[in-house]
Order: structure tokens, then C-alpha cells, then sequence
């Protein structure tokens, strides 16, 4: 880790396919703050053709502000048209980090010979390191060996990572899979000038095989096994060689990003060395797992963009991190395939009032065709929260799917093992012992009342027993993930005191019962000095009064087969953290949340609840 | 005085237009610097590999992988014809031999003594690029493509199906809100680039595309109509590779949406012109809109590409509103307040007073409008 005591001013940016965003991290009064934020388009496309240039354009806007807040005009981070980095007190700053997904990010296709196990391990290492899957090639998935050859041709991947077999294992399948990427003799997106990248982390008895079939036709790069046995996983090395080869290939060719890796630089044990430019996405994942570790909390995450969905998590007491991305849910250009997914009764059944189908289905295509309009009408917004909400759970049901123990190993079990049931793949996301929700994108931080960004966190993820929740405020995790890099100390700072807004805590107790009857018996000490009682029916939901920094102590007993995490019926005291909004207590069950079907009985519930949520303004309640 | 950038769809009479017309992959140019094309002619053409066909010949012979060596009587590389004989066993006393046939022509692509599979080439598939646009080569990029230059009205959509076609248009819309029947297309519209008011309904489509109309513009098209003509829901928008006979080129959006006025005009003064038509929609990073050029007559000295704008909101900009309320009114804007301010939804944004054509005066969310260059 680095020498933080002389890191007193750092800038870090984020090259978004659009927006080129910068932030400014100065230490003041002991600890790490982030003062400024600028943003300039990218510049990677024509006419620019240079994404140097919209850094420039960001950092010189975080330039004029910092003279503004400081009223300083020597202030200075431009020189000579790059950034200023000196080990001189008071002058230029001392690193600068960034992050990039502009040209739309890092995009692979995996390999693996049979799908669920070799060929998830290569998804999983892909997306860790930030990439969008665009395929799965396996031995097993159906498909015929021309749809597959073809399939391969038509993608134009940044790089292959072929994994499949174990350590000793059977070779011919591995050889069979490089026998069709050959023949399929893909071409890397970004230009015919170089070889597509390919790497190969699969059973190393076949190394020879891959060299003499792949060797001549493509840059062939081989690492360990990332599946060395059915139950263990090696993704280390493999992510590394995804990350070097994203720096020396893929970036090497976007306009003007060889110029901007000669920029970031920061000091490490004393010296000025080269900080590599991370894929947004596993700098994402980074300050996630960074924060999971130093809190020892579990986490999970979203990020809800106009094409895309990312989950990230990190769940058990070996801090395991998965990341999912729903390449196809969003909330523009995909909002169309959030209707298809999800179908036109999932999303209705989170609005509270009557639309004509055809009216509602022009305004999704228009939204999908106009991306960057914004809802003017109550209603408009109540449908593209309906919309999110749909587009979040099942970016959340993907994700619970791909986040699961090894498949296809022999689990080694013991007595108690075999009473809970815990099979080979099953999901490790368990609400129950979830800390910390947090949600990020347009959406979800841009949404009039923080009230709603709540009310679509719990709606869509249905959190279980006791969960912080909380948003990105300006979606600054990507910066903070590669400053992590150099500071971890002035990463989780910068997380905890200017990255989240907490937005304040759910209590759900997991189970269903009879409406009516008592669900949660809430004793709650409010930091306001009242205390807030009650027998809280099922079905309900309560909002009560708790601030950022606040927490207020709570005794709870759920009712009669409910769970708040103690067990059924157990009673629990505990301290519940204020944030925004505040305290929900969200009676309306768990496994399952069921929403009547009759519009009669689901509108009056939904009112109910939004007026008790305080979502929308009064006349809509 | 106050001003913003907004985006906007070009609707113009007239502007210099240069057109990237390149292969997939390296080939030959056929055109050269300063020759004068046809939107039908070929400018450029190469052969793209044929289809590779895995061809597994250990189970055909019926031996273990790393014997088919021995029967092989063609190698990696070696062209060959279907029902050629590819392998032949030793049999048994010279009797019972497995022979194997090529099932295509083509070539070997490769021989794998470790999985026992042949891959086979089916022969290359040319591919052609027309110049799309009647107009100059003005650039010959080697062995890739040309860039072809000419001087044409112009029209932007905001969304499409189907690639590139051509045909004279051909007004069925009287006016602008006009929505029309299925019996105004007859035979007269074959080829043609018909242009239809408010909606191109499912049943125009389908008469449409028997009657062999080349391409259609229109202001509006309904969601259920378009699933029902594709037979899929459009999940994200990315179009153009629809293969329904005919280009469609829809100008303002989803519903039944009165043509733009200035769109309509343009279209109908440029009557029984030729028009290149494609309906490209890819909306991310790399905006592509579909387009509607109907080239003119130019002299090339005039050929001097302007600089891109960004249209500018001012005060007496046409613009058109792009979401509810008013979706799809024209109306000039009056007023560019500075402050953030709180429209129905609660939303804090940046908003414009205009006057729509209706004369009602109202404040929209800048966001919210395009603007329409007169």
C-alpha cells in the first residue's frame, strides 16, 4: 500500500461511454474528503478522436471550481496540456487514477466445456474483471458446431478466455472448443491491425494442444488453470491477464488512451509509479470488496443504467465477490426488454391507478427511442419507478442464480450440513445476513424524493430482517475503486463520508401469515427522545424518523413463525442506523411477498403503503 | 442572450453530404477518385469466407482419432468437390472398406488427429457494396471502400426498419395528420417511397410490401403493429437488419403523430424525385438514425461540407415536444429561465417556456424537446 501521509491532493477520473467525470480528494483536517466534482464529454469518438481531451476539458472544470471554493487562482492541476503531477507541496497534485468504459467497456466471449461448471468459472472470472460476457461457448450447451463457429464469427470480442477441464483431465473437449475458435478465426472489435487476444486457463496437460491449434491464428496467452479442481476455483490469474491484456490491447487501441496510461500515475512505497487504468466495473467491485473486508459486513450492490443492470456482491465469512451484469435490462436504450422480460402485469402491478395498454407501450418505446428524456408528469414517473423496480428484481434474480457455491465438485459433508440441506450450487446470497444495500444510476440517484429510491431498493430486493440501505450519491465508486489501489484509507473514507448517502434501515420479518394478524412487535427508541410502540399487523408498512448518523435502540419480536434473524417468534435488540429517510418496518412478508392479483384489492394496498412510504405527493396518495 | 444545446433531427432542403461506403472486410474498389455513381452501383466488392462445416471423421470411419492419418487421401489446404472421397479404410482382406465423401464444395481447413474432426470450407461468398447515394467518389480508401460526396435534401428519423433502398416518392398523405387506408396503396406505388401522415398502420404495411413499395415515411407507428409485423417485441433499439421486404422510416415516434410540418413539405415539394432511403436506428454510443436523402443538382465547386452544429435553443427556436404532455406539438420557444425549476413529477430540471401550435403557452423540461431547424 502506499505512503498515504504524502497524498494531500489526488484527482481521479471515470471515461464513461459519454460523460468523462472527475473528482477531486484532498486530506484536510486529518482525513480524506472529496471536494470538487467536474465532468466534460468523452472524446474518444469522432470528431475528437482523442479521450485525452474530454479529461482535460473535466479536470480543468475541477480546476475553476477548486479556485472558486478556495478563492485561490494559483491553483493548478493543467499543465502544458496534461495533468500536473509533482512531489512539490502546494502545486499540481500528487496522483491521478481512472477508470474507463468508454466504447462501450471491456466485451468477451468465454469458453468452458461444460457450462455449469468450467464454463460459469470463466464467465465469473470475465465479469470480475470487469467484462460483459457477450457468449458462453461450451462443450454441452446444444448448440450445433457450425451455430457455435458461427456464433463465434459474428461476435467481434475484445478477447477470448478459454477455460475447460480440470487439471488432468480429459483434453479432447478443450481441443475440440480451439478447434472451432480457429476455425471461426475471429476478429477483435476494435480494428483488423492486431490479433484477437486470446487466453487459455484451462487443464494444463492441453497447453500444447492449445499452442499448436491457436498459437499461429491468435495472441495466445496461457495462465493457470482456473478451475484446477471440481471444487476449487483459481480466477487470480486470470483475471490479471484480463486486466494487462485490457491495458495493452483494447485500450492501446481506443483514441488517444496510450497518451492518458502515461498520466496516471501515484506514489507507491515512496515512488511515482504507473497506475493502471481499470475497467469501471472491477473498479466497482474493488472498493466493494475493500469495504466488505475493513467493515466485515456483507454487501451488495446495483447499478441501474440506461442499458444495463450490475449486481455486485460480497457475501459469507470468506468475503466472496460475484458480479452479475443483466446486459439487456435497463432503463432507455433496453427499457423495451425490461417490458419483455418482465411482461406488461409485472410492471402494472406496481402502479396504483388505470393506463390504456397501447398508451403505455408507445410511451416505453419512445422512452427506448428518446433516451434522455425526463418524466414531466406524476404519472410518467410512477410507471418508469414500476419499470425499475421490474428491471432491478430480475437483475437481482440473475444475479442470486450465478452467485452460487461450485458446481459439479463432491462437497465434503458434514452432520450438520446435511440438516441444512446445503447443496452444490446453491445460491450464497442470503438476504438474512445481508449488511448493506446500495443503489447507484439514473434512477435510483436522480429519483425527487430519496423516499423513492427506498421504496424501489426494498420493493425489488425484498431485504430480510435488519439491512442498511443507502445510494451512490454521484456514482463515485469506480474512482474510489482505483484510488483503492494506492489508498485504501483514502478510498473507504471518501466511501463512508461523501460517496453513500444512507438512506436509513428496513426491518422485514421473513415469513407470511394471515392479514391482520401481528406480525412485528416494535419498541423503538427514537433518537428524537420518543419512543415508538407497536403491534404492527401483517401487511404494513411503517416510516419512522431517524437521521443520517443517528440510531435508535430497538427491541422486536415478530410475530407467531416470523423471523427477524434470531429465529421464529425470537425476540432481538438491536441498534437500527437513521439515514434520509429513516426507519421501515415492512410487514408484508418474505418468501414469499405476494401482491394481490384483483387490481380492487392491490390498488388500495399500494396507495396505502406509497402514502405511508411518503413516495409521491399527497393528491396522487 | 440565453441559449442551450439540444439535440435535433436535420430536416433540410439542402446540405453537402459525405457518405462511408466500406467493406467488412479488405477487398477491391472498383471506382475512382472523382467518378460520378449511382445509388445502384457497385463501388467496392470482396469475398467473405464461406461457412465452415465440422465434419467428425473418426466416427464416420468408425477408428479411434489418432488413426485417421493412415486412411486420409487429402490434406489441410487441399481444394475439394462434393462426393469426393476424403478417407478410405484398409477394410478386411481388401473387402468392406469405409470410404468417406466430401458432402460439400469447397476446401480442407483443417485435420485434428486429437478429436478426430475435419473442418470443412464452404467456398467464399462474395459481397458487394453499392454506392447507396447518386454523388462523386471523392476518397478512395485502399482496398477498403470509397467516400462518396453529394449535395441533397435531407431528412432525419428517429426510427426505422430494414437497411438501404431507393425509389421516387410518392405522396398518399394530404396533410401531415392524415392517417391513411390500406386502399390508397395500388399499383402505382410499386418501387415507390411512399409517404403517409400520422401512422402507418399493420394493414397499410401488409399491402404495402404485396404491392412491392420500397419504402415508407411515416410520422407515427403503433407498438402492437410493429410486434405483430416482426413477430418479436424490439427488446433494445437496434434496427436495420429486418428482412420485410420494404424500408420503414418513422419521423416522430410511437402513436399516432402528426408528420412535422417543415418534414411534410419538404417531402411533398420534392415529389417524383429520387430518394435513398435506409431505416439504421442504433441508439448508444455511435447514435445512427435512419435518413432520407433525395440527392439535387450540384455543381462541385459547391460540394464544401459545413462544419456539424449543435442546435441551439433560443428564444423563437422551432422545437417539437418529446414526451407527455404535448408529445409530438410543435411550438416556438418564448422564454430560456436559468433557474432549476419543480415540474409535476417533483423533478428539479432546467426548463423553456414555448408557445405550441395550439397557442397554448407552456413550461416543458428542456430535455424534453428537440429542435427543428426551419
Amino acid at each position: 500500500m502506499g505512503n498515504t501521509q504524502k497524498l494531500k491532493r489526488i484527482i481521479a477520473t471515470d471515461c464513461g461511454s459519454t460523460t468523462t467525470k472527475s473528482i477531486l480528494i484532498e486530506y484536510v483536517d486529518g482525513e480524506y474528503r472529496q471536494t470538487v466534482r467536474g465532468e466534460a464529454p468523452t472524446t474518444v469518438e469522432k470528431p475528437l478522436n482523442d479521450v485525452t481531451r474530454g479529461v482535460v476539458n473535466a479536470v480543468t472544470e475541477l480546476e475553476e471550481l477548486a479556485r472558486l471554493k478556495y478563492n485561490d487562482d494559483s491553483i493548478k492541476f493543467i499543465k502544458d496540456e496534461a495533468i500536473w503531477l509533482t512531489e512539490k507541496e502546494g502545486e499540481g497534485v500528487d496522483a491521478y487514477v481512472s477508470t474507463s468504459s468508454a466504447g462501450g467497456g471491456l466485451q468477451m466471449m468465454v469458453t468452458g466445456v461444460v457450462a455449469k461448471m468450467t464454463g460459469e468459472s470463466a464467465e465469473r472470472a470475465a465479469l470480475g474483471a470487469g467484462a460483459i460476457v457477450m457468449d458462453l461457448i461450451a462443450s454441452n450447451d446444444k448448440r450445433a458446431n457450425y451455430e457455435k463457429i458461427e456464433r463465434i464469427r459474428q461476435l467481434r470480442p475484445d478477447m477470448i478466455l478459454m477455460a475447460g477441464g480440470v487439471d488432468g483431465g480429459t483434453t479432447k473437449h478443450v481441443a475440440e472448443l480451439a478447434e472451432l475458435v480457429g476455425a471461426a478465426d475471429p476478429k477483435p472489435r476494435l480494428g483488423s491491425s492486431y490479433k484477437l487476444p486470446v487466453i487459455y486457463a484451462g487443464n494444463t496437460s492441453a497447453q500444447d494442444i492449445i499452442k499448436e491449434t491457436l498459437g499461429n491464428k491468435t495472441d495466445l496467452i496461457i495462465t493457470e488453470n482456473l478451475r484446477p479442481t471440481l471444487d476449487r476455483e483459481n480466477l487470480g490469474p486470470a483475471r490479471d491477464k484480463i486486466h494487462d491484456l485490457f491495458m495493452e490491447h483494447v485500450m492501446a487501441q481506443a483514441h488517444g488512451y496510450n497518451k492518458l496510461m502515461g498520466w496516471t500515475k501515484g506514489p507507491i512505497d515512496g515512488k511515482l509509479v504507473n497506475i493502471p487504468i481499470m475497467p469501471t466495473p472491477a473498479a466497482v467491485g474493488n472498493i466493494m470488496q475493500t469495504i466488505a473486508k475493513i467493515n466485515d459486513i456483507e454487501v451488495l450492490g446495483v447499478d441501474i443504467g440506461g442499458a444495463t443492470t450490475d449486481v455486485f456482491s460480497v457475501f459469507t465469512e470468506h468475503k466472496v465477490f460475484n458480479r452479475t451484469v443483466s446486459a439487456n435490462l435497463g432503463m432507455s436504450y433496453s427499457i423495451s426488454n425490461v417490458l419483455a422480460t418482465a411482461g406488461l402485469q409485472n410492471i402494472l402491478r406496481w402502479v396504483p391507478f388505470d393506463i390504456d395498454e397501447s398508451e403505455l407501450l408507445n410511451m416505453i418505446k419512445n422512452k427506448m427511442i428518446r433516451p434522455t428524456t425526463i418524466p414531466q408528469k406524476l404519472e410518467e414517473l410512477i410507471l418508469e419507478q414500476a419499470i425499475a423496480k421490474e428491471a432491478l428484481r430480475y437483475a437481482f434474480i440473475q444475479h442470486k442464480e450465478f452467485a452460487a457455491g461450485l458446481k459439479g465438485g463432491q462437497k465434503k459433508r458434514e452432520i450438520a450440513d446435511a440438516f441444512a440441506q446445503t447443496a452444490s450450487g446453491a445460491s450464497i446470497v442470503n438476504l438474512m445476513t445481508l449488511d448493506l444495500l446500495v443503489g447507484s444510476g439514473g434512477v435510483m440517484s436522480h429519483a425527487p424524493r430519496r423516499n423513492q429510491s427506498v421504496m424501489m431498493l426494498i420493493d425489488s430486493f425484498l431485504p430480510e430482517g435488519i439491512t442498511r440501505l443507502a445510494v451512490d450519491s454521484i456514482f463515485m465508486m469506480p474512482q474510489l475503486g482505483v484510488l483503492a489501489e494506492i489508498s485504501e484509507k483514502a478510498a473507504t473514507e471518501v466511501f463512508e463520508k461523501d460517496c453513500l448517502i444512507y438512506l436509513g434501515s428496513c426491518v422485514a420479518p421473513v415469513g407470511a401469515m394471515k392479514q391482520g394478524k401481528i406480525a412485528l412487535h416494535a419498541k423503538i427508541k427514537l433518537p428524537n427522545g420518543k419512543t415508538f410502540e407497536e403491534n404492527i399487523p401483517f401487511g404494513e408498512v411503517r416510516l419512522l424518523p431517524c437521521g443520517v448518523g443517528e440510531v435508535a435502540k430497538a427491541t422486536l419480536k415478530p410475530g407467531r413463525g416470523l423471523n427477524i434473524g434470531e429465529g421464529k417468534g425470537q425476540e432481538m435488540d438491536c441498534d437500527l442506523h437513521g439515514g434520509v429517510v429513516g426507519i421501515v418496518l415492512d410487514t408484508r412478508g418474505r418468501q414469499p411477498f405476494n401482491l394481490p392479483v384483483e387490481a380492487a384489492k392491490r390498488v388500495p394496498l399500494l396507495k396505502k403503503w406509497m402514502k405511508e412510504f411518503k413516495v409521491y405527493p399527497e393528491e396522487r396518495e | 442572450m440565453a441559449q442551450a444545446y439540444s439535440p435535433g433531427l436535420t430536416v433540410t432542403k439542402s446540405i453537402v453530404l459525405k457518405k462511408d461506403r466500406i467493406l467488412p472486410l479488405k477487398g477491391k474498389v472498383l471506382v475512382k477518385k472523382g467518378d460520378k455513381v449511382k445509388a445502384e452501383d457497385i463501388v467496392a466488392e470482396t469475398l467473405l469466407p464461406g461457412k465452415v462445416l465440422p465434419f467428425n471423421l473418426s466416427n464416420k470411419l468408425g477408428v479411434t482419432a489418432d488413426l485417421i492419418g493412415q486412411y486420409l487421401k487429402v490434406k489441410a489446404g487441399d481444394k475439394i468437390k462434393k462426393g469426393q472421397v476424403m478417407a478410405v479404410t484398409n477394410g478386411f482382406l481388401g473387402f468392406f472398406k469405409t470410404s468417406v465423401k466430401s458432402p460439400i464444395d469447397g476446401e480442407i481447413e483443417s485435420i485434428s488427429k486429437i478429436t478426430g474432426q475435419m473442418l470443412l470450407r464452404e467456398p467464399r461468398i462474395p459481397i458487394q457494396v453499392k454506392a447507396f447515394i447518386d454523388g462523386i467518389v471523392v476518397d478512395v480508401i485502399k482496398e477498403e471502400g470509397v467516400v462518396i460526396e453529394n449535395k441533397s435534401a435531407y431528412i432525419q428519423g428517429i426510427f426505422g426498419l430494414s437497411g438501404e433502398r431507393s425509389g421516387e416518392i410518392k405522396m398518399l398523405a394530404d396533410s401531415p395528420d392524415e392517417v391513411i387506408k390500406p386502399d390508397k396503396i395500388d399499383d402505382s406505388c410499386k418501387d415507390k417511397v411512399i409517404v403517409c401522415g400520422a401512422l402507418v398502420s399493420y394493414d397499410v404495411i401488409k399491402k404495402a410490401q404485396k404491392v412491392g413499395v420500397s419504402g415508407i415515411i411515416s410520422g407515427g407507428i403503433d407498438d402492437q403493429d410493429l410486434k405483430k409485423l416482426l413477430g418479436y417485441n424490439i427488446g433494445v433499439a437496434i434496427t436495420g437488419h429486418e428482412n420485410i421486404g420494404l424500408t420503414i422510416v418513422v419521423t416522430e415516434g410511437f402513436g399516432i403523430i402528426k408528420m412535422a410540418n417543415n418534414t411534410f413539405s419538404l417531402l411533398k415539394s420534392f415529389e417524383g424525385h429520387k430518394a435513398s432511403i435506409h431505416g439504421i436506428t442504433q441508439i448508444r454510443a455511435g447514435v445512427m438514425r435512419p435518413e432520407i436523402i433525395i440527392p439535387i443538382e450540384f455543381k462541385e465547386d459547391e460540394l464544401k461540407a459545413e462544419e456539424p452544429k449543435m442546435a441551439t435553443l433560443e428564444i423563437g427556436t422551432t422545437i417539437r415536444v418529446i414526451r407527455q404532455p404535448n408529445f409530438g406539438l410543435i411550438g416556438k420557444v418564448t422564454g430560456l429561465p436559468e433557474k432549476l425549476t419543480k415540474v409535476e413529477s417533483e423533478t428539479m430540471v432546467r426548463i423553456l417556456e414555448a408557445e405550441l401550435e395550439t397557442g397554448e403557452k407552456v413550461t416543458i423540461p428542456r430535455a424534453n424537446v428537440e429542435v427543428i431547424e426551419d
